[in-house]
This record gives structure tokens, sequence and C-alpha cells, in this order.
């Protein structure tokens, strides 16, 4: 005979507490959260955590901080569902579960001397945060950096103070484009693949490395487009966003063919997924 | 050659472990079909069934008095014991400074799975696997905890194709003992050092060579009987389809009832909901079998990124079939056939591979 | 500074400088000079397209207006584009209002002049569709991602 087993609890969240909710455009709000016991894993540039709210429920968000800064955790959230709803909702002080980070990071690391293009959509710009920030933190390491922005309209251009300064800095070259604007907005009108022509000039498309987040259309014209212009498939990655439950690939749900969007992604390198992509209701 | 004995009843087994206080779990009779459940008396054990089974149809018939286990596998295989389908993993309370969270836990006696048919041994391989990969730590934990009593198949249903599975229909996969019902009773087989140990105190005959001999004919004979097979190339096959037209023809005939998820024994996938008391005090963190055959499996903001049935069967069969190799080295199907037998609209999935693979 | 003739400006564009340079020479004989600053009308809605705007500086809103709302840019161009379509095409008519956004150099071609010259000499025609047709396609793909509206909500 053998003794009864412990069945261990699984899935189990850690608690953190909300140092600040600062607002960022009507519907998103950026968390900085701070663990209740314990030490702060800050994760890596493209990688998530999964946030719980009391009684709601848990849902998969990017880190959008500054890698090297352990003061808070970053997260931007935008209020689309109950639990988006609850998170966005809670107040400095109010405690919240968490579970991660998971996923596969941008690639930064591997870039040394190339001239790196940001492509963000929307809130696309909110998984791209982090790897900005550690790319400015190691700018020597490449050629140079470009950063382009594609949004609905000028009020729904995410971070725009920072985004202003990184430009002002001249850290790297930023390029905004809106779907539709005002009177008033001096920028470009525009979806982001006008711009890639311009965000490459002065660079051998063989030496671009395109970090792209946004939507799905987005990302898959971004990338071809940047192909046609001599920009290796290789040297393009995307992140991938799917219903995420459990992070740790046996709950089913994020699957993307083969791959689990929560344990193989959600950072992909472009030509390892392109024929998927065309792939309709995958 | 491994070490074979004969039995002439396996209630003797039966009786030696309840008695040394294992639980038992075995094909019981329930609603007119064998599930696996508890055995708290070895007389329990049915005897003198067979089963039908066809696209759509099951029934548990009369049949050789004498026998045991003709009658293969019935609705639910034993994912229902190792994956249950409901499982609470925490709970939270809400306080003066915020919430605090309650691990849950469980305890699991030693346990034998008594008549596990080799394709669902495959099947609890092939979840243990994804279990370990994803680092939960429950399946896995359960399963050392349990010792496996393997029944060879020596009739095969019309809708069992474990030979062209290459899981059945003898035992491939890991198990203690295996029994195969020979004339006039049962050739005992060790699988491993613990089987070796469940026969301590049971002095059993060894088998001639004539029984060994008749067993192995018996499996073969099942084997050969199996109407259908899968086509051999099917998972190359299937990544090279996604658009073809037969999808829609399926669609047209399913009817996303899910029934295929629920009874297949290797199928996984689920979701995490929170239950809470209506003070709003507490909170219970609850895991359930889900299926990718529901709308809100893939939804993501602003809907479901596989609202067509065709997409979601799609899906099904594809990751069953074909991307289950790529995750998980093997197959995502073992050939027991549940899913054609329980569904509803009598889809057929073998039929419906071979379809797929036509034009090739 | 050394000024150039319209035939190098032509030469140095991204769309037009592709053309051969007898082809270019043809072209420059239709073409002159022009500047707007900023703010300025380049063209109007309504009003027949008689030129050809090749954009060598500057930024160019493309806008439509009515009386209860305020102009909507709907697309902006940029040094380096061809403005417009309206002159190749019957009736010939400008559809959306232009606005110079920041000071514009452009090369303006006389639309009728260049008509004369493609039905006079098909290869400049048939370069005419060689380069300018991708532009024109790039541009049209974009607008109808601009349509799709994909980066979400309807709050503002």
């Amino acid at each position: 005979m053998i003794d009864p087993v412990r069945i261990p609890s699984a899935l189990l969240p850690r608690l953190f507490r909300v140092v600040e909710n600062c607002p960022e455009l009507s519907d998103v709000s950026t968390l900085a959260i701070l663990p209740v016991d314990g030490t702060l894993d800050a994760g890596r540039p493209g990688q998530f955590n999964m946030l719980y709210a009391f009684g709601v429920g848990e849902i998969a968000i990017s880190i959008s901080g500054n890698p090297s800064d352990n003061s808070a955790l970053l997260h931007t959230i935008r209020n689309v569902g109950a639990v988006s709803g609850a998170l966005c909702a809670l107040r400095e002080g109010a405690t919240l579960g968490l579970r991660g980070p998971f996923g596969t990071p941008w690639p930064l690391t591997d870039q040394t001397g190339r001239d790196l293009l940001f492509i963000a959509g929307g809130l696309g710009l909110a998984p791209l945060r982090s790897a900005i920030l550690q790319a400015l933190a190691m700018r020597s390491a490449f050629r140079s950096i470009s950063l382009l922005v594609g949004a609905r309209s000028p009020s729904q251009i995410l971070y725009p103070a920072q985004l202003a300064d990184w430009a002002g800095g001249g850290a790297l070259r930023l390029s905004l484009t809106v779907d539709r604007a005002i009177p008033g907005w001096t920028g470009m009108v525009g979806v982001v693949t006008t711009r890639l022509e311009r965000a490459l000039e002065g660079c051998d498309p063989a030496n671009v490395s395109a970090l792209v987040c946004g939507p799905e259309v987005m990302m898959r014209h971004c990338c071809l487009a940047l192909e046609d212009m001599g920009v290796p498939s290789s040297a393009q990655w995307i992140s991938m966003e799917r219903n995420m439950k459990c992070a740790t690939g046996s709950c089913g749900h994020c699957q993307f063919g083969p791959d689990f969007v929560c344990r193989d992604g959600p950072v992909f390198r472009w030509d390892r997924i392109a024929e998927r992509l065309r792939i309709r209701e995958i | 050659m491994a070490e074979s004995y004969f039995l002439t009843d396996p209630r003797r087994l039966l009786e030696d472990w309840l008695s040394a206080g294992w639980r038992v779990i075995a094909p019981l009779l329930r609603d007119d079909a064998l599930v696996p459940d508890i055995l708290h008396d070895p007389d329990a054990l049915p005897r003198g069934y067979t089963d039908q089974q066809a696209p759509g149809r099951y029934r548990l018939v009369p049949g050789d008095s004498e026998r045991w286990f003709d009658a293969v596998v019935g609705p639910q295989g034993w994912k229902r014991w190792l994956h249950p389908p409901e499982r609470k993993l925490w709970s939270a309370r809400r306080g003066e400074t915020g919430f605090e969270v309650t691990p849950d836990t469980e305890d699991w006696p030693a346990t034998i799975f008594f008549g596990v048919r080799p394709c669902d041994l495959a099947a609890i391989a092939r979840q243990a696997e994804v279990f370990r990969r994803a680092g939960d730590p429950a399946y896995t934990t359960r399963l050392a905890a349990t010792r496996i009593v393997a029944v060879n198949c020596g009739r095969s249903a019309e809708t069992c194709f474990c030979a062209s599975m290459q899981t059945g229909p003898g035992a491939r996969s890991a198990h203690d003992l295996a029994l195969t019902e020979i004339e006039g009773g049962l050739l005992v087989e060790i699988g491993s050092k613990d089987g070796t140990a469940m026969l301590e105190g049971r002095a059993l005959p060894t088998a001639t060579p004539a029984q060994v001999q008749q067993a192995a004919l018996r499996i073969e004979a099942a084997a050969t009987s199996q109407p259908r097979a899968m086509p051999a190339k099917i998972a190359k096959r299937l990544q090279e389809v996604p658009d073809d037209p037969h999808w829609e023809e399926i669609a047209s005939r399913c009817l996303h009832c899910a029934n295929c998820t629920a009874v297949c024994p290797t199928c996984f996938c689920t979701d995490v909901t929170d239950r809470t008391s209506l003070d709003g005090k507490t909170a219970e963190r609850w895991q359930r079998w889900d299926s990718c055959f529901s709308l809100d499996f893939s939804f993501l903001n602003g809907g479901p990124v596989r609202s067509s049935t065709a997409a979601r069967y799609r899906q099904w069969m594809t990751h069953k079939l074909s991307s289950w190799h790529e995750q998980f080295g093997s197959s995502g199907c073992t050939g027991c056939g549940r899913c054609i037998t329980w569904c509803p609209a009598g889809i057929d999935l073998v039929a419906e591979a071979g379809a797929l693979a036509k034009g090739e | 500074m050394k000024t150039q003739s319209i035939a190098e400006l032509l030469s140095e564009h991204s769309i037009l400088g592709r053309f051969d340079t007898d082809s270019i020479e043809m072209l420059a004989g239709c073409a002159r000079n022009l500047h707007f600053g900023a703010g300025e009308m380049i063209q109007r809605e309504g009003e027949p397209a008689a030129l050809v705007h090749v954009l060598r500086t500057g930024d160019v809103a493309i806008e439509i207006s009515a009386a209860h709302i305020a102009p909507t840019v709907v697309e902006t161009v940029h040094g380096g584009d061809i403005l417009g379509w309206g002159w190749l095409i019957p009736p010939y008519r400008t559809m959306f209002d232009a606005r110079a956004m920041t000071e514009v150099s452009c090369v303006a071609l006389d639309a009728a002049c260049l008509r004369g010259k493609c039905d006079a000499d098909p290869m400049l025609g048939y370069q005419l569709f060689k380069y300018w047709l991708p532009h024109l396609a790039a541009r049209f793909r974009a607008q109808r991602l601009q349509v799709a509206d994909l980066y979400g909500r309807d709050d503002d």
C-alpha cells in the first residue's frame, strides 16, 4: 500500500498593491504596482503578467515599465470588459493578484549594431514601451532607433508626453501618424504602412530589425510591406494576442496553430508565423 | 519474455486489494453504460456484457455470460478522475486592507485503476505530458499514487481504431499489470515493479506457452477486426488543407455540442472562473473543463477568433491529429472512437480525416 | 545658391526621377516651380484639375469639409509624393481640398500639356503608368486599411 498524497493548489497568484493609478486615455489607465511581500520580478520587455481583480477574474496584461526600474511594475490597461474595467478602477492602496511574468521577450539583446525600428499601432505601444526603454538604455549598441506610432486620432495617442520627450532628446527618430485628424493637428494622417519608407530612410533595409505591435491586420500589412522594402522576414517580430487563461500552456485557449501564445509567444518571429496568419479564424 | 500468470477470477485480486485498503476504480454499470467508478464489492464488477457502438450509437447488451471484458470503452475514460471536470484552485477573502488568498488542496488516496484499456493507457500518458510541460503537478501527483491494471482488448467495437494509432489493442503505454481474457480465465502480465508487489501473497500459477499464445492471437484478432483506420499521413495533411471546403461540409452537420471534447480521453482544455458569495466578501477560483467548440473559448476583445463552426471543428481536429505532435511529441488521438460513438450527429472522425486526406 | 533647372528637380524626385532623361526633358516642358506657405490652399474641391503637383518638400493635408463639421484631414502627402489624380481622369476635376501644412515646394505640371504629350508619345504615357501607378496603389491600399479602423474604440 502507498500513502495518500496531497494535491497541490495551482494557478495561485501573488498579492500586489496599487501604488498609483495613472489615467492615460479616456478608457486607458496605467497601474503601478508592488508586491505586498517579497521581491519584484520586473520581467523582460515583451512578457506579460496575469492580473487578478478580486471576485471578477484574471487577464493577461503586458509589461509596460522600465525593465531596470524596480520601484514598481507598470501595466497599461484598456477598459474593455469586466476584468479590465475592475482593474482600471483600482485606486491607490487596493490589492490585486498577479501571476507571472510569462511568455517570450522582444529579442533586443540579439540586435547589436542594427537599425531598430519599433512600430506601434494604438495600444500596441504599451507592450513596446519597456523594449524602447531598454533599447534607449543601451543606445550605443544600435546603429539607430526609430519609432513609428499609429493611432486612430490625435487624442488616442498613448504616452504623448513620453513620446515628446524621446523625440525631443534626439534619442530616437519618431513619426506619428493618425487615421483621422482634426484641425490643429500638424502631424501626418495615414496608416503606419505609408510611413515605412520614410522610417527606413538612411538605413540599409538588410540591417533593419523591426519590432511590431498593434492590431493583427496592421502587423501583417507592416511586415509584408517591410519585406517588400528588403527588411529580412527573419528580422521582424510581432506580438500576438489571444485569449489567455492559464498562461502555462494547459488551458488550450490561446492556441494559434501549434503554438500556445502564452508560452511560445506572445513575441513571435514574423517568418515563423507569416503563413499561418493568412488562415482565417485560426 | 515477461512473467505471465494465469488467473481464473479477477475478483480474487480485487478482494486482496480492497482488504489491503486500496481505493479501486473500475468500469461499473451506470445508466446503461460502463463508467469508471469506485468499486466497493468485487461482485459489482460487471460480467457478461458486450457493447454495440456505431456513429451516434451506444448500447450495452448481454453477451457471453462467462466473460468479463467484452464490452470495451464507455462514454468516459479515466480523465474524470485524474483531471476532474471541476477543481477548486484557491479562495480569496476580502479583509480590511485588501484580500487574502488561501490555497486549496485535496487528498488522493492510494488508488488502483482496474480495467484500463490500451487506448486509455495511451490517453493517460498523453495528458500527463500536457500537464508535465505546463508545470501543473496535480495530474502527475494523482497518477504517481495510482496503480494501473490494464485490460488488453480481445474484442474491438466497430468504432475502435487503436490499431492504426499504434496504441492498442494490446497495452503499449505504462501500466503495472495487464490482463487478457482467455479460455477459462485471464492471462496476467507484470508491467512494473509495483505490479509485482500488487501480486504479493497470491501465488498464481505460471501461464502455459499455449495460454500466452492464445492471448496474443486474441489481441491480434481484435486489431484486424477494426473496420476503421486513420490515414497514416493525416498530421502533415491537415497542415495543408485549412481552406478545404470540406470543413464547411462537416460544419453543416456539426451541432457544436462539444460532446466529442467531453468524451475524448485526451482533451484537456479548461476555463477558470470566479464564484463569489452574495455579500461579495469571498471569492473562489474554479477550474472546469472547457471546449474549443464553445464560442467563448477563443474570445478576444471584439469577439471570438473562431466564430464559425467550420473553424472550430478544424481547430479541434487539427489540434488533435496534427498540432499535438508539434506540441507534445505524439498524436492527441488514441483511437478510442468515443468521439464517433457519442456524436449526436454521427460525425465520424476517421471518415472526415479520410475525406480531407483525399486528393493528397 | 546654385539654381537647378526644372529637369534637374524632376530627376531628383522619387517617382519622376525614374523616367528616362528624354522623358524628363519632355515633362519639364510642361512644368513650372511653385511654392506655398503654411496654411495656403493648393487645390479646392470642384475646381478643374489643371495642374499636377509633384511635391518636392513639405507636407500637404487632404481635407474634407462641410457646413456643420470642422474640416477633417483624411490623409497627408509629403515631399516625394504626387498630389491627386483628377488631372488624368475625365472630367479632370479636383475632388478634395489640399492645404499646405508647412512650406511646400513643388513642380507643377500643366495637366493638359502632359496629357497631350502622353498621347503623342506612348513611351512617356507608359512610364507614367509604370512609375506613378504603384505610388497610387500604395496610397489606395493604405486608405483601405484606414477604413478598417483597426485601432479600436469609438469614443472620440
